[in-house]
């Protein structure tokens, strides 16, 4: 690329020297003059000429990819020593929904060792294909060898969607095969849908730390790629009589592609906070005060038979460990009770809990954004109303 | 030892304007800190530095001039050399050409042996520059470390999963993404912020020092585009119950208790 100034059009206006933003352009004799030491080819002076004067050209992009070729929705399903990940089926849910809104198959892709157990539970929840990659390499997740093994079989097979859970290692792993693959790719969506016209995936994300939602197209590069946060998608039904194909694939794969080697993986012996499955939540927030506030919540979800939960505020002040963390940053929950204390409410936590089925938050200030989101709200000091609900709660367990 | 660690400056999120036309952040007169992550990364390859004698640590980071604050809160901490990549020509980039952006500039500083970069950034969350980073320089990657041990060219480093952790090993030149349990970051001494405003230089690289390709950086070399923002809506108000004693407390759970919920 190189900007050019044609002697014989310049009248002398000036107008350029004021719109390039690097200081670039001098008069000269009445003349436009690039001082190409500064001159970042940004193409900013082009636009302000009123005489055609700056040329500016532009290396044609490397030739736009037949788009037309990639055809299908893939969805990554991610297996853990054997067992698929709940999150796949949430992929699958909406994979689903999106190759019907295009009228494309949906694969499922498999990667593993002796898992063929799990292909047929891919196609009980909506996958028409899966594409298998069974070889002993990988058993168990390594970044280069499943990257190496997906970009392989993307580029033979040219899906148009690639959908991946943003797991631990989905987010390891997606990102590698699209830079890889020289596309795009949209992290951590809450919502995917089909621009009805143009057949391209409108991915929907929280931004800026959760303070607005921003949709994102991929509309040049393919295969257009997103990690799904777990947690947000609805997983079909299963249905036994859902028939589809196997298709297993030749893996090329050897020792020496894996530089990152496993030497062990180790389970939590703490107890995991199973915040993604329980059915009641009850959080803490800022308005907590202090770590011990979260004694209290303890106690009301001990009674209710619940977890606790927190706002990322109380995460970052160091009054409770991150796996407790709700919102944009944490877990997306979806009990039939979430009980929000002390929390204010940012778009950042609202992202995480907005679904549950009944909100209850007890704040303060009446103005607090979460009693936005609330279906009951008390107003008040949780000091005082939390202790109550214990004991309310308990009498009222105690008479079933 | 040269390590490269790779930081950035962010808004702080509270405060977060957005451009209506092009839909992306305004970076101007928001107040800005090290992104939390990044720190944790520079702080463990400090931790190098104070126990091996010929370990050289330049942060490099991407941004607006004002990023020249966080570089020198950097070199106060205790970083070597500084350099801001800073050119209208790299602005609006995606993740895809933030790491080719990245690449270019860690190629022209030459020899490494180690990346380190925060896992994700408060204001974007995607995590995905580091290995983009790693796949561009084409160097093997550990995303998430949680602990690190360095022998020779030898790393071992603990990955965290959802309910554990990975204990993995590589050779270096490889990247690495540090995550807050990894440490906890120093504070920058008196005599470092000092050295760091009076002794130290911060080197800007423009589009043209790195020899970057322009369809490789910028909004509109970008594969993903924000076609709209806009604030979630809340789901509606719900129903703010009178009074905040014990008979409110009991009118909540008779609710809950009609609804089945409890």
């Amino acid at each position: 690329m190189s900007v050019t100034i044609l002697i014989e059009k310049c009248r002398g206006c000036r107008l350029c020297l004021k719109a390039c933003p690097f200081d670039a352009i001098k008069m000269e004799d009445g003349k436009a003059v690039i001082n190409y030491d500064k001159c970042t080819n940004c193409g900013a002076c082009e636009a302000s000429c009123r005489f055609e004067a700056i040329l500016v050209e532009r290396e044609e992009k490397e030739e736009v990819k037949d788009l037309s070729a990639y055809k299908g929705v893939w969805v990554f399903a991610e297996q853990r020593q054997g067992k698929l990940m709940f999150t796949s089926l949430e992929l699958l849910g909406e994979g689903r929904k999106l190759a019907d809104k295009l009228g494309v198959e949906l694969s499922a892709l498999l990667l593993g060792s002796e898992v063929d157990g799990i292909c047929e539970e891919l196609i009980h929840y909506g996958a028409d294909k899966v594409i298998y990659a069974d070889h002993k390499l990988l058993q168990n997740y390594t970044t280069d060898g499943y990257t190496k093994v997906i970009t392989d079989l993307i580029n033979e097979k040219k899906p148009e969607i690639v959908i991946v859970g943003a797991t631990n290692i989905g987010r390891d792993l997606a990102p590698r095969i699209a830079a890889r693959l020289n596309t795009g790719l949209t992290a951590d969506c809450t919502k995917l849908d089909i621009d009805e016209e143009q057949k391209i995936l409108l991915q929907t994300r929280p931004a800026f730390g959760g303070n607005i939602m921003a949709t994102i197209v991929t509309p040049k590069h393919r295969p257009q790629m997103a990690t799904v946060r777990p947690g947000v998608m609805k997983k079909m039904e299963k249905d036994e009589n859902r028939k589809g194909i196997v298709e297993k694939v030749d893996v090329k794969l050897h020792d020496e592609d894996i530089k990152v080697k496993v030497e062990e993986i180790v389970k939590s012996a703490k107890q995991i906070v199973n915040l993604v499955e329980a059915q009641y939540i009850v959080s803490g927030g800022r308005g907590l005060g202090g770590p011990e506030g979260f004694k209290l919540m303890k106690e009301l979800a001990d009674a209710l038979g619940g977890v606790v939960g927190s706002s990322r505020a109380a995460v970052d002040s160091g009054w409770i460990s991150h796996d407790h963390q709700v919102g944009q940053t944490g877990k997306t929950v979806r009990p039939k009770v979430y009980i929000a204390c002390g929390i204010s409410g940012a778009i950042q936590h609202l992202a995480g809990m907005q679904n549950s089925d009944c909100i209850i938050a007890i704040n303060k200030n009446p103005d607090a954004p979460i009693f936005s989101v609330a279906d009951y709200g008390i107003v008040g000091d949780l000091y005082k109303v939390v202790p109550m609900l214990i004991e309310e709660v308990k009498k009222l367990k105690e008479q079933k | 030892m040269k390590i490269i660690v790779c930081i950035k400056q962010v808004p702080d999120t509270n405060e977060v304007r957005i451009d209506p036309k092009t839909g992306t952040l305004i970076r101007e007169g928001v107040p800005s800190i090290i992104n939390h992550d990044d720190k944790n990364a520079l702080e463990e390859v400090l931790k190098l530095k104070d126990k091996y004698e010929d370990v050289h640590v330049t942060v490099l980071t991407m941004g607006p001039p004002q990023a020249d604050v966080a570089l020198r809160e950097a070199l106060a901490m205790g970083a070597d050399r500084a350099i801001l990549l800073s050119d209208r020509a790299f602005a609006g980039s995606d993740t895809w050409a933030t790491a080719k952006t990245l690449t270019a500039a860690v190629k022209k500083i030459g020899d490494y042996d180690l990346i380190f970069c925060g896992r994700q950034a408060i204001d974007g969350d995607t995590a995905q520059v580091g290995p983009q980073l790693a796949e561009d320089l084409g160097i093997p990657q550990i995303t998430y470390v949680t602990h690190l041990e360095v022998n020779g060219r030898e790393v071992k480093a603990h990955r965290a999963l959802e309910d554990g952790y990975e204990v993995l090993t590589t050779k270096m030149p490889c990247l690495l993404t540090a995550i807050k349990e990894l440490n906890e970051p120093r504070y920058p001494s008196v005599r470092g912020i000092f050295e760091a405003y009076r002794e130290k230089q911060v080197e800007v690289w423009s589009a043209k020092d790195i020899e970057i390709n322009l369809n490789e950086t910028g909004l509109n070399s970008s594969p993903t585009n924000v076609r709209q923002t806009f604030t979630p809506s809340p789901k509606g108000q719900g129903m703010i119950l009178e009074g905040n004693g014990r008979d409110t407390v009991q009118e909540l759970l008779f609710k809950l208790g009609e609804k089945h919920l409890i």
